[in-house]
């Protein structure tokens, strides 16, 4: 059930003496069967509570820690959080409501449960939520902008709501320091297509934990999109249950590491009801000493879901010596009436064969190389669907390469 | 006049049986605005010479020289053999996901000639090229070479021969997988270019099928990483009727080496 990959590329973990030697490779196909480094744990049977008390003390060994450096969030996982509103700019839009709701409001709760202990920090110590709902059936497009959260540990709640055969596009915009675990809970009534779009551009020393829940009714279409580009360790969980018929989920995923930086993401997605469908795919690319990205892609499909189409992927390329990407595609498949089910990772350095092509036409290596680069994460931001957007990222990714030299 | 030269070149692979020794000694004079036929049986050390040529880093140089214009390409980069004056047409040219044909365009022409083209009058030009190896205008916004078919493939790399003009081309089997039609547009479009920039060309073929439309002046043919024969076109009509088994018998007998 279980097939994590790993791609280490020296020097970086050379203590870990049961990592095969991929100094040489080019490439990294993923293999069924797993190596058998953790006991196998179904997704379907993973604890939740939204009490902090009910979890353990985080070790480190759990399944949903075992590749995050735990160390640096204990404020998060064991501390006491500040739970009052984050400061925050969001401009209301026709179409679209943007209010603090207390802790008791019925629309908290109908999305999400945590599952691991910084979650449930959260979600025991915020005091009021932000809440955003979208209303009409133009498409509208909602920013909200995080910036400057301090470096005192906090938690925060958010819950998006797209009402029922309404559009809308929603950007968390996230930059400057933060110490931050937060629950993003969003809510897809019958018919609704809703983009998400989180943004991290965090400082350097920033800490951001999330967990995203996200409840898709009856023919309804959610678009949701990871970008991480700063933070000293950002993990983003992104988690889909396909609750009506003809839900239908798109999960896409684009990260840069840079040295001593942790990105991670672990997506689940699940398949509850008949005839809905998902696609996720992440692509990554690290540079530098400690550079370290997470990829843990679960995708279930219950007995409740004949009919489901699903497909995963995940792609990191790996630019220098010094990286570090791990890759972990599961499927749990309990009925046999499915219309597909697939995934693929595969990590890797530059395709030599590319960087000819390029400089047989005339182009300087190190322009090549940020030709491949920037076309390879490119595929996935040309899918938000916001040009103006889009374009930002595309020069913020075009950033990132000149800051780090890449190949040097 | 440019004139691209050839001495004694000698080129090795590592391959998983050891090194493999392919040319054994290739020379080879080509000037500019002279059509040059390399032709000969597979294994020959025909792909070996353009890919040599162009600088890939797979071949290994033992011996010998190659010089445009008496500057040593041996000691130059890729992309510097390219800004030279050198291109290479592939055979089997690679996908490159994220990179529209447009956007690769540009950075080849801007690296080539050192100055960004101009805004006004580059698109049209891209837009003509294009016209001429009937390629709808849909294809610049493409990936690079991301989903395309054999023809369309090709089709792109005479595009930026045209576009880029060289001063020497290497055309690695373009005729190689083409249909009769898609034959004609792609040498059509590499007379075209011969005939506005003058340029030599290094034609490596297989079959003499593209020799029908763009004739060539010389024809060396290639056998066991030599050159066996050379002469005018009439020597690609003999190989057209009487195929390679002469050159392969002798290539075998032991008194040839």
């Amino acid at each position: 059930m279980s097939a994590p990959v790993t791609l280490v590329t020296s020097p970086a973990n050379s203590d870990r003496s049961d990592s095969p030697d991929h100094s040489r490779l080019g490439s990294k196909q993923h293999s069924d069967g797993g190596w058998g480094l953790v006991p196998v744990q179904v997704r379907s049977a993973r604890f939740s509570s939204f009490e902090v008390d009910d979890f353990e003390t985080v070790t480190g060994q759990e399944l949903e820690w075992k590749h995050t450096p735990v160390a640096k969030l204990t404020p998060l996982t064991a501390g006491e959080l500040d739970g009052s509103p984050l400061p925050i700019e969001a401009q209301e839009v026709d179409g679209a409501r943007v209010e603090w709701i207390d802790r008791d409001d019925s629309r908290i709760g109908r999305a999400g449960k945590p599952e691991e202990r910084a979650s449930a920090n959260a979600w025991s110590s915020f005091e009021k939520a932000l809440s955003i709902t979208v209303t009409g059936e133009e498409p509208v497009e909602v920013l909200v902008n995080r910036a400057g959260l301090g470096d005192a540990p906090r938690a925060a709640h958010t819950v998006i709501i797209a009402e029922h055969h309404s559009r809308g596009t929603v950007v968390l915009q996230n930059s400057g320091r933060a110490l931050l675990s937060e629950n993003v809970e969003i809510v897809l009534e019958e018919g609704a297509q809703l983009t998400v779009v989180t943004v991290q551009e965090w400082a350097d020393d920033a800490i951001h934990l999330a967990s995203h829940f996200s409840e898709v009714g009856r023919d309804a279409r959610l678009k949701h999109v990871v970008v991480s580009l700063g933070g000293s360790v950002v993990r983003i969980n992104p988690s889909t249950h396909l609750s009506s018929e003809g839900g239908d989920v798109e999960l896409f995923g684009v990260y840069f590491a840079d040295t001593g930086q942790h990105l991670e993401q672990q997506i689940f997605v699940n398949h509850d009801a008949p005839n809905t469908k998902s696609r996720v795919s992440y692509k990554g690319a690290l540079q530098g000493v400690g550079a370290h990205t997470v990829w843990v892609g679960d995708v279930l499909i219950r007995p409740t879901a004949a009919g489901t189409d699903s497909y995963e992927q995940n792609r990191n390329l790996l630019l220098t010596d010094g990286t570090r990407a791990d890759s972990v595609p599961n499927l749990e498949i309990e009925t046999g009436d499915i219309a597909g089910a697939g995934h693929a990772s595969a990590s890797g350095r530059f395709d030599d064969e590319q960087l000819f092509y390029l400089q047989a036409r005339g182009i300087s290596e190190e322009d090549a190389r940020r030709l491949v680069v920037r076309g390879f994460l490119s595929e996935i931001v040309q899918k938000i669907g916001s040009p103006a957007l889009e374009a930002r990222l595309q020069d913020a990714i075009e950033a990132e390469l000149l800051v780090g030299e890449v190949g040097r | 006049m440019s004139v691209l030269e050839v001495k004694d070149l000698r080129v090795s692979v590592e391959t998983e049986q050891g090194t493999k020794e392919i040319l054994k000694g290739v020379d080879l004079v080509v000037n500019e605005g002279e059509i040059h036929a390399i032709m000969g049986p597979n294994g020959s050390g025909k792909s070996t010479l353009a890919y040599t040529i162009a600088g890939h880093p797979k071949y290994h140089v033992d011996g010998g020289s190659i010089t445009l214009d008496g500057e040593n390409l041996l000691a130059m980069t890729v992309d510097a053999r390219a800004r030279a004056g050198l291109f290479l047409a592939m055979q089997y040219p690679v996908e490159i996901p994220g990179v529209a044909v447009t956007n690769f365009l540009r950075t080849a022409k801007t690296a080539i000639d050192g100055v960004q083209p101009s805004i006004r009058t580059w698109g049209k030009e891209v837009t003509e090229a294009m016209k001429n190896l009937r390629m709808d205008s849909s294809f610049k916004d493409r990936n690079v070479n991301e989903g395309f078919s054999g023809g369309e493939k090709k089709r792109h790399e005479i595009l930026q021969l045209e576009l880029l003009k060289p001063k020497f081309a290497v055309l690695d089997e373009t005729d190689s997988g083409l249909d009769v039609d898609a034959l004609k547009i792609v040498a059509e479009g590499v007379n075209r270019a011969k005939e506005n920039t003058g340029l030599g060309l290094l034609l490596i073929t297989h079959y003499t099928r593209i020799l029908r439309y763009i004739t060539p002046d010389f024809v060396h043919v290639f056998v066991d990483g030599r050159v066996a024969e050379q002469g005018g076109p009439e020597l690609a009509d003999r190989l057209e009727n009487e195929g390679y088994d002469r050159f392969l018998a002798d290539a075998a007998s032991p008194s040839q080496a």
